[in-house]
């Protein structure tokens, strides 16, 4: 990205002064640098992940491989896949990239609230990433998955140091998710420029408080239960031991009432991309605006209280069962008002079906996909049979790898222009779509067949019967391959070509304060502030 | 907090187009993000190989961080059009966002506490479920633990006398408010540590009980000692004259942290140490 910008105006110039290399990268207090720096590591991090995910497939392509050394091995890696994708890819992505990047600029603020803090965010994450990368390599691996779950996380059958690696790679995680949850909020309520309303918001920054809501209320409870991990491993305490009286399932509910807002943590700033490309492309005004506001704000709400739909099977009463049943399915409805105003905000309107449209239209279509075998295995009868089977695989890979990271690449392609100041190969773009969009279904469609069929997941082998799919599935896996690939040919012609985009290339129906600047915008922006009529 | 403050004009000091901080380039993060991951992985290296060396680094280099950047705090606070009153504002949101995460991390050893305390079938590996579980002496609430929560709502008066006096231009009344804020702290850890010292449980090795008791009142216990720090440093801060009647954030966030402390201990001697209470060690 250094090469994309100016380098001319070096001098003392006040309103674009930027320091030297080492102090503008690493001792940064500019929201879109360390914006920039969070989307590379968003990159490397889903690149490494996505790497193991191919593994992964190569080992289940066929029954009997031996792809990997040893049952363990596979843990360690499926473990590792879990948590790079969401710590280290889809949360740097969208919150620490394109939160830092846009938030700031459309409520018109000048930065964050809290720059320094900014930056230690983001620093957190490298040495937490190699500590990550570490329990996969130390030994034969930290193999617990990433819900982490006593006993298999316990010092009995994980007892070397690479568990507790993983686990303090997760508190230092936390730490950068917690101030970065700080600072949006401060910065959402205390900076909007004259006129930008609570309720004149752009849905992006709406969606992003929620958001760093759900960060601020739900991390800290991890950190609790991982704590108590961390000491009933190393110093002798007995909370989830069943041998000093602990419970295993104690941990399952403190790791899910962070693990369910989490979900929403990843999704909601894609529900806020989502709104504005197609606000943008159909150019008309999002459908129902505070519909689409408060919508978020009640998943975010009703997040907080339905966790225990991931402990069907723990051993919970039949009441209990039933309480979270509903209150799950009742998630359906906020999310269906987004779904439908979406489909509105289309009806009628003028669309321009360019790239970030072609992934908005992709995640809608997918993403409600998800949402539906959600609905499904949100009851506590059929999750019975389908737990810990590939059709729950299938599910959240439906609204994670096809919607969370559909609305990454929607906001890159949208956006990149903007931070760049050059133009992405649109013909090579599209065919990125078309891959990534054939390669994920026929990953992760024929998993619902799999897990119907009664095919457990974390298995390392599987019986010779449920062959087929498995074989589709990885075929399809190394397309998703080939199409990484194509991304990174792609981010390397964007960022050498030769055409400048202009400030506001999506047009009319580009409306917010971004597109007011100049692409790439100012090291600052908005040192005097916006006036919103 | 209304949005309604932000509908109008946003005070903006003279000489100045937007009433922000824009704050320079700074090493800090970086170095207290490295301290910070040394500092784990310390712990992980004495855990597992009795090798100290890297958690001492790592806290030394945290420590030290944590001097710089508060001292740059300090200085940029001093010099004129940098805190201006709605950066001030922004403060507000974050300490009281930061106060809203500690609360959440109190929540998840409630929970293990109610988990076990209320639904003593969760107790596993006994006959006989029952909180405390059976055999388990505790510690009687009106001793030690009584005086304790004596020593910290008493503290809770002495530091706003200090706030008040403050506005109120006393200058001795702040100071001594903020001294026996801090000797009340202490004495509150002193306290806490003979009760440590007399447990009749052992924290290793010591069961459900203990794991909870600790752990709890322990992490609780540390924040005491970070809001005694924090309200040292005020103290310190007052004696030096940098607090006035009409700008001292610095003091209002170590109150408000020092009384989100004292209600957490309340709650831990009203759960735990009172109506969780079993047979009494010594009777």
């Amino acid at each position: 990205m250094t090469a994309s910008y100016d380098h001319a105006h070096d001098g003392h110039d006040h309103h674009d002064h930027k320091p030297g290399f080492f102090t503008r990268w690493f001792c940064s207090t500019n929201h879109k640098d360390i914006g920039t720096l969070y989307l590379i590591f968003a990159v490397i991090g889903g690149l490494t992940g996505g790497a193991l995910s191919v593994m992964m497939r190569a080992q289940l392509m066929h029954p009997g491989s031996h792809v990997f050394e040893s049952g363990q091995h596979w843990n360690a890696v499926i473990t590792s896949h879990g948590l790079l994708m969401i710590f280290f890819s889809v949360m740097p992505g969208l919150i620490g990239g394109f939160g830092n990047w846009f938030v700031p600029i459309m409520i018109g603020a000048p930065d964050m609230a809290f720059p320094r803090l900014n930056n230690i965010s983001f620093w957190l994450l490298p040495p937490a990433f190699v500590l990550i990368l570490a329990g996969q390599m130390v030994g034969d691996g930290a193999g617990s998955g990433w819900t982490l779950y006593p006993p298999l996380s316990n010092s009995t059958f994980q007892s070397g140091p690479q568990m507790d690696f993983v686990l303090f790679a997760l508190h230092l995680a936390g730490i950068s998710s917690l101030l970065g949850a700080i600072n949006f909020i401060t910065t959402i309520f205390n900076m909007r420029a004259p006129g930008m309303t609570l309720h004149r918001m752009p849905l992006f920054v709406w969606a992003m408080l929620v958001t760093a809501f759900l960060l601020l209320l739900s991390v800290p409870v991890l950190a609790g239960a991982i704590t108590m991990l961390i000491t009933d491993r190393n110093f002798g305490t007995a909370f989830f031991n069943p041998e000093g009286g602990g419970d295993p399932v104690l941990f399952q509910h403190l790791f899910w009432f962070f693990g369910h807002p989490e979900v929403y943590i990843m999704i909601l700033p894609g529900f806020g991309i989502i709104s504005h490309i197609i606000s943008t492309f159909s150019k008309k005004p999002i459908f129902g605006y505070l519909g689409m506001a408060y919508a978020m704000v009640a998943i975010g709400v009703v997040g907080f209280v339905v966790w225990a739909h991931h402990m069907y099977i723990s051993g919970m009463d039949v009441d209990t069962r039933a309480y979270f049943m509903a209150a799950t399915m009742i998630i359906a409805v906020p999310t269906g008002i987004k779904i439908f105003s979406w489909i509105a905000t289309m009806w009628g309107g003028s669309i321009d079906m360019e790239v970030p449209m072609m992934w908005a239209i992709g995640f809608i279509f997918l993403f409600t996909i998800g949402g539906v075998t959600g609905v499904v295995l949100s009851n506590a009868g059929i999750d019975q049979a389908l737990h810990n089977t590939y059709y729950v695989i299938a599910h959240f890979h439906y609204v994670l790898s096809l919607g969370a990271v559909f609305s990454m690449f929607a906001g890159f392609y949208y956006w990149i222009g903007k931070m760049s100041g050059h133009q992405y190969p649109n013909g090579l773009a599209k065919i990125h779509f078309w891959m990534t969009f054939i390669a994920v279904n026929v990953t992760f469609f024929p998993q619902h067949f799999l897990g119907l069929a009664g095919m457990p997941r974390r298995y390392v082998d599987y019986p010779a019967a449920f062959e087929g799919w498995n074989m589709v599935s990885s075929y399809g896996a190394y397309l998703g391959g080939l199409s990484m690939v194509l991304f990174v040919v792609i981010c390397f012609l964007t960022f050498t070509s030769k055409t400048k985009v202009a400030d506001n290339y999506w047009g009319e129906g580009a409306t917010t304060l971004e597109w007011t600047l100049t692409s790439p915008p100012a090291f600052h922006t908005f040192e005097e502030l916006p006036r919103l009529k | 907090m209304s949005s309604d403050n932000h509908g109008g004009e946003t005070y903006v000091p003279s000489g100045l187009k937007q009433p922000y901080h824009l704050v320079d380039p700074s090493p800090w993060p970086l170095t207290g993000a490295l301290g910070g991951a040394l500092t784990l992985f310390g712990i992980v290296m004495a855990s597992h190989f009795k090798n100290y060396l890297p958690l001492t680094a790592g806290l030394l280099i945290v420590l030290a961080t944590m001097f710089l950047w508060w001292r740059d705090i300090l200085k940029e606070s001093a010099t004129p059009g940098l805190h201006t009153m709605i950066v001030r504002l922004g403060l507000r949101y974050g300490m009281i966002m930061f106060i809203a995460s500690e609360v959440m991390f109190f929540v998840a050893f409630f929970w293990a506490y109610f988990h076990f305390s209320l639904m003593p079938e969760h107790v596993l590996g006994t006959d006989t479920p029952m909180w405390p579980p059976k055999g388990v002496l505790t510690f009687d609430p009106w001793n030690l633990p009584f005086l304790n929560t004596m020593i910290l709502l008493l503290s809770g008066t002495t530091v706003t006398w200090a706030h008040h006096s403050l506005i109120e231009g006393n200058r001795k009344g702040l100071i001594a408010g903020l001294a026996l804020t801090v000797a009340l702290g202490l004495t509150f850890t002193t306290c806490q540590a003979i009760e440590y010292s007399h447990a009749p449980f052992a924290f290793s090795g010591g069961g459900i009980y203990s794991s909870v008791f600790f752990l709890a009142t322990g992490f609780h216990g540390f924040h005491v000692i970070i809001g005694t720090c924090f309200l040292a440093v005020c103290l310190f801060r007052s004696i030096g004259g940098a607090m006035t009647p009409q700008r001292h954030f610095g003091l209002e966030a170590a109150a408000w942290y020092w009384h989100f402390v004292d209600v957490v201990w309340l709650f831990l001697f009203i759960c735990i140490y009172w109506l969780g209470h079993g047979v009494i060690a010594g009777e």
